[in-house]
């Protein structure tokens, strides 16, 4: 049987506990929902929803050249990150492409906390462990830590927490659990991702939900995420694809050196071939992740949004068809259905 | 809210979800309540024409939840009569009651004898625990 080769976080029980369907993801048993997506969506968008994001990777970089190491293997420019901030990154290849998109912290000089996708713990490790240079010392840690990510406009005040600004960390405890608080996370929302030791983690889960936080899945997570086009890495943007073409020059200093900096220096001034557009469907129909986009694009990630009620996506298309309101075509199912690009984020908040 | 499980005694069914209220020379089709469980909330279906003709064990239609999309598989051969325009502006209709206002179309049966292949609810119960 695969369920027997699946690794579990430490909140498997408390999901089955509740009720919550459980998929194979990323080499972990995950629960993919537990009411229904529609409802943990909505949760998040008007109240407050927690997440077990557990199976992501840590991995600890530490030594007094770990500031220079990571420098020249991050896209972003790491200088500006002091202690207790934090800042999103990409970790790229010679060809520009991204072997990963993560969040580096800076817990002290010369100490770093890399949070990176679980698919790509392995990759990302194996890279860096590689290209160690002396004065630094890699570790990957994922399996002493669960993370429970809290997010929605209610979630500070249901944690009673302070205010404080996006991508800061601090330590601090939470009903008496010790944990490592990061104002990051994957919805658009306010939040907060909870780090916790994993013996505490069900603890943390306790506390969570009884401070009145809906537990979420993956379903909701993905249709969240895709709402306020935050890339999901695998869909669209992997080692093939660069940085520019996806829209993430942004988090890119291409003032530094880093790997694969020429190619999106070259990849910048010339323009790209395709880029990674948001859309939403003119018409009834869903698209999904692999679906072609007529004039030589491809849907990367598609969902129903709830909040919108109706299709959206991203994908690339050729940069001429790249412009806000460009009409595209996408074969659903060999039917061709229309749909126009938008704007980022897809869903916005009424004010 | 979601129907409670049940798979009622004046159906038939169909290996692949689907079942079949014959009455005279017309049949309904609708998913059964264990295709709606395992999609999940619906949030489209694609209907054929009115008009059309469906084949048994063919793709009759398309119902699609936020994560994934299932084709309807016709459990009889016919002339589509009647779609349920209800299920196509509120798929979650389906869920909420499959075997009735949740109903997908309304056919005219083509060859009364494939009835006879299909299952009855203990059948069908004993299908999807091996599933």
């Amino acid at each position: 049987m695969e369920a027997t080769s699946l690794e579990r976080t430490p909140l498997y029980a408390r999901h089955v506990s509740l009720g919550a369907r459980m998929v194979p993801f990323a080499g972990y048993e995950m629960p993919v929902q537990y009411e229904g997506v529609i409802e943990e969506h909505r949760a998040v968008r008007t109240d407050c929803g927690a997440f077990d994001v557990s199976h992501m990777g840590e991995l600890h970089v530490d030594g007094p050249a770990a500031q220079a190491f990571l420098q020249e293997v991050l896209s972003n420019d790491l200088d500006k990150v002091s202690d207790g901030e934090a800042q999103y990154t990409l970790l790229t290849n010679e060809q520009g492409g991204i072997i990963d998109d993560l969040i580096v912290y800076r817990l002290a000089h010369g100490q770093y906390l890399l949070v990176v996708n679980a698919s790509n713990r392995q990759p990302v490790y194996d890279w860096l462990k590689e290209r160690e240079a002396r004065g630094t010392e890699v570790r990957d840690t994922s399996d002493e830590y669960g993370l429970v990510a809290v997010q929605g406009p209610r979630s500070i005040e249901r944690l009673g927490l302070a205010e404080q600004p996006a991508f800061t960390h601090e330590l601090g405890e939470l009903d008496g659990i010790e944990v490592m608080i990061s104002r990051t996370g994957y919805t658009g929302e306010a939040g907060v991702e909870l780090c916790s030791a994993g013996e505490d983690t069900e603890a943390l889960w306790d506390a969570v939900l009884a401070r009145g936080a809906t537990p979420c899945g993956l379903g909701a997570r993905d249709t969240l995420r895709l709402e306020v086009c935050y890339p999901l890495h695998g869909n669209d943007i992997t080692p093939e694809t660069d940085a520019i073409s996806a829209g993430l020059g942004w988090a890119c200093a291409l003032d530094t050196d880093f790997t694969g900096v020429e190619t999106l220096r070259r990849i910048k001034e010339e323009g790209p071939a395709r880029k990674l557009v948001p859309f939403v469907m003119e018409e009834k129909a869903i698209p999904r992740q692999g679906m072609s986009i007529e004039g030589g694009g491809e849907v990367t990630s598609g969902t129903h949004s709830p909040m919108l009620d109706r299709g959206i996506g991203m994908g690339y298309v050729p940069a001429a068809s790249a412009a806000l309101e460009t009409r595209l075509e996408i074969d659903v199912r060999g039917k061709p259905r229309r749909a126009r690009v938008v704007s980022k984020p897809i869903y916005r908040k009424e004010q | 809210m979601p129907a409670a499980e049940s798979y009622p005694d004046d159906l038939r069914y169909h290996p692949e979800h689907d079942w079949a209220r014959v009455d005279g020379d017309e049949a309904t089709f609708g998913i059964t309540w264990f295709a709606q469980d395992a999609l999940g909330e619906l949030v489209h279906y694609e209907a054929p024409e009115v008009g059309s003709t469906v084949t048994k064990d063919q793709p009759c239609g398309e119902v699609e939840s936020v994560k994934a999309v299932s084709d309807v598989v016709a459990p009889l051969s016919g002339e589509v009569l009647e779609i349920n325009q209800k299920a196509v502006d509120e798929p979650e209709i389906v869920n909420e009651d499959p075997y009735g206002d949740g109903w997908l179309i309304r056919i005219r049966v083509s060859d009364a004898a494939e009835v006879g292949s299909l299952m009855d609810p203990e059948t069908y119960r004993a299908h999807i625990a091996e599933q």
